[in-house]
């Protein structure tokens, strides 16, 4: 395990540093001249000759390149055109909000999509398995920010159970991470259903049922065992979405994540903070599918994963 | 032993496509079976004669404004009520479809059109052109989400072309993938080897005799990946990186929407329902086609 866990970790160089390369590439598509956009209008030739020189602008593309990696490994991500901080910092402090959003909806996901998922596996065919189906549909069909909008005007403006905005307190979780987890509960919902009767239809679920066990210990202990893998599989996929999706959630309840951070920046020309913000949230999203092959190994001894 | 061979003709895929018009209706008899994909494909098709019939069927200009009558809620004039600028919101709507919908197509084209030339060309060669393209979709993948879309609308700018272009090439990596495999798979069907053996170069044997007979898979990605391409454009039009006003594009409609939540809850409230019922038809439309073109992609 430790052998495969160092062997992926040095598989991930090249995939960080062609993320790196994307980053700086689509930053190189930006229009115009960015010592032009830093020096601000009415700058002079001359003021915008230094900050070329500066930035380094006046290099070659490879060089700027190489300067910018060597860079981000040591932490520097430049500084924000707007606050002048480090973004580096700028996004380390919006970060935990972030996480914690993304924790709360994937246990929203997992534990939402996977009841959901045995009791329509259980009772195949029955009304509650057409149902939970059919909201399944429906749950990923709907824009996550109309379902926050939505879940605002009734749950906090109607009904005032919970916040209209922010975060700090539980209480402030559980809409967006409703809202962030939902889409991804119908997929495992699915995905546990059509895993779980897989499942159930082997020998050794029959041998099980025929030692005269309990339903409860069958379905728990030896068929859900079986099923979680594929389901793993999704929930590790669902993390991406989910950090892509906290973009449009921190947006609708005004969550101080990384998400606003980047759109916040977007809006502003911000581009070090788009940058770095981007970056960060793909090697995350990296190390999570990492985390969820080694999570993988874990429940199927038999994935010979060298 | 007489050893019987059949014409050289017959055993090419050429005519092999003859018989193509009987698979096409075994198709079509299964989605037709299929009353939940049938309900999706007229949820799509109504949708689609509504974008093309917009400017017969909208009882009001979408971009006249009336201020004396803004924010009214639903009623015999405005069915769904008018927003701040007083604009009738069901003839936004309504020509709203056309947006939403071009959006989807040309993102999923694009995507398409990358990802197969992508696919292609890393399953049939293999190699180092396998293991440079390869990398290259891992790294695509590695952006979570809209993340890759939204890094390139910031850099081109926030208008509606580029998050057709930004969310076509969020959607290359996902058509590669599939290409690729369905390529491997195909590449060592023996049909191959004849139509080689008889002379045919690299490129009619990918495009004439390969990218058919992986049209399936493809067919399938599209319909699924119109879905998200609608909801991605939608959510970056939400944030106010995509259509600008007065342009009225579902997301922007919602996001100008949710400025009146509390006072005008429809103008929130259609754009919404509009959005959700249109991928759910392409969900489910395209759950129905992988069923009956490849049920082995079936979960």
């Amino acid at each position: 395990m430790f052998v495969y866990i160092v062997r992926r970790l040095l598989q991930m160089i090249p995939v960080l540093l062609g993320v790196i390369l994307v980053v700086f590439l689509i930053m190189q598509m930006v229009p115009g001249d960015p010592a032009v956009l830093l020096a601000g209008e009415g700058a002079s030739a001359e003021t915008i000759a230094k900050i070329r020189t500066q930035l380094g602008l006046d290099q070659p593309v490879m060089v700027q390149y190489f300067h910018y990696v060597t860079d981000v490994m040591t932490g520097d991500l430049g500084t924000s055109l707007r606050s002048n901080l480090p973004v580096f910092d700028e996004i380390m402090a919006r970060l935990p909000a972030t996480i914690e959003l993304a924790i709360a909806s994937i246990f929203v996901t997992v534990v939402l999509g996977m009841v959901a998922g045995i009791i329509s596996a259980t009772k195949q065919y029955s009304a509650a398995d057409i149902t939970i189906m059919i909201v399944a549909l429906l749950g990923v069909s709907l824009p996550s920010f109309w379902l926050g909008l939505s879940l605002i005007y009734y749950f906090s403006v109607k009904l005032q159970w919970f916040p209209v905005a922010g975060w700090g307190t539980w209480k402030h979780m559980v809409l967006p991470a409703i809202t962030l987890g939902t889409a991804g509960a119908a997929i495992v919902a699915r995905m546990t259903r059509s895993s779980m009767l897989d499942v159930v239809r082997q020998d050794y679920i029959r041998t099980a049922r025929a030692k005269g066990l309990r339903e409860q210990v069958i379905v728990y202990k030896h068929a859900l065992k079986n099923a979680l893998i594929p389901i793993i599989t999704v929930v590790g996929l669902q993390f991406g979405f989910l950090l892509g999706g906290t973009v449009l959630v921190e947006s609708v309840f005004a969550i101080n994540g990384l998400g606003r951070l980047i759109v916040d920046a977007i809006r502003m020309r911000d581009l070090p903070v788009v940058q770095g913000g981007v970056l960060i949230a793909s090697v995350i999203f990296v190390f999570v599918n990492l985390l969820v092959d080694v999570l993988y190994r874990y429940f199927n001894k038999r994935i010979d994963l060298n | 032993m007489k050893v019987e061979f059949a014409p050289t003709n017959q055993a090419l895929p050429s005519k092999a496509a003859a018989a193509r018009p009987g698979r096409w209706r075994t198709f079509y008899r299964k989605l037709r079976k299929n009353k939940l994909a049938m309900v999706g494909g007229f949820i799509v098709l109504f949708y689609i004669v509504i974008a093309l019939l917009a400017p017969v069927i909208a009882p009001h200009d979408p971009y006249a404004i009336d201020l004396v009558n803004k924010l009214k809620p639903p009623s015999a004039d405005h069915w769904m009520g008018t927003d701040d600028k007083g604009r009738d919101v069901l003839s936004r709507l309504l020509y709203g479809t056309r947006l939403s919908m071009s959006v989807g197509f040309v993102a999923v084209f694009i995507g398409a059109f990358f990802g197969i030339i992508l696919g292609l060309l890393s399953g049939y060669y293999g190699k180092w052109v396998d293991t440079v393209i390869s990398r290259v979709i891992d790294v695509l993948l590695a952006f979570p989400g809209i993340l890759l879309s939204l890094a390139i609308v910031s850099a081109l700018g926030p208008n509606l072309f580029n998050v057709m272009v930004a969310v076509g090439v969020f959607s290359i990596p996902v058509f590669a993938r599939i290409v690729r495999g369905s390529t491997l798979t195909v590449k060592k069907l023996e049909y191959i080897d004849a139509i080689r053996s008889l002379g045919a170069n690299d490129f009619t044997i990918i495009f004439k005799h390969i990218f058919p007979n992986i049209l399936s898979p493809i067919i399938v990605q599209a319909t699924m990946r119109l879905a998200t391409a609608i909801l991605s454009a939608a959510g970056l039009s939400f944030l106010g990186l995509g259509a600008q006003p007065p342009l009225p594009e579902w997301g922007a409609m919602l996001s100008n929407g949710r400025d009146f939540l509390f006072t005008a809850p429809y103008l929130a409230m259609f754009p919404g329902l509009a959005i959700s019922t249109l991928v759910l038809g392409f969900n489910i439309f395209g759950d129905g086609l992988r069923d009956a073109l490849d049920p082995r992609m079936k979960q």
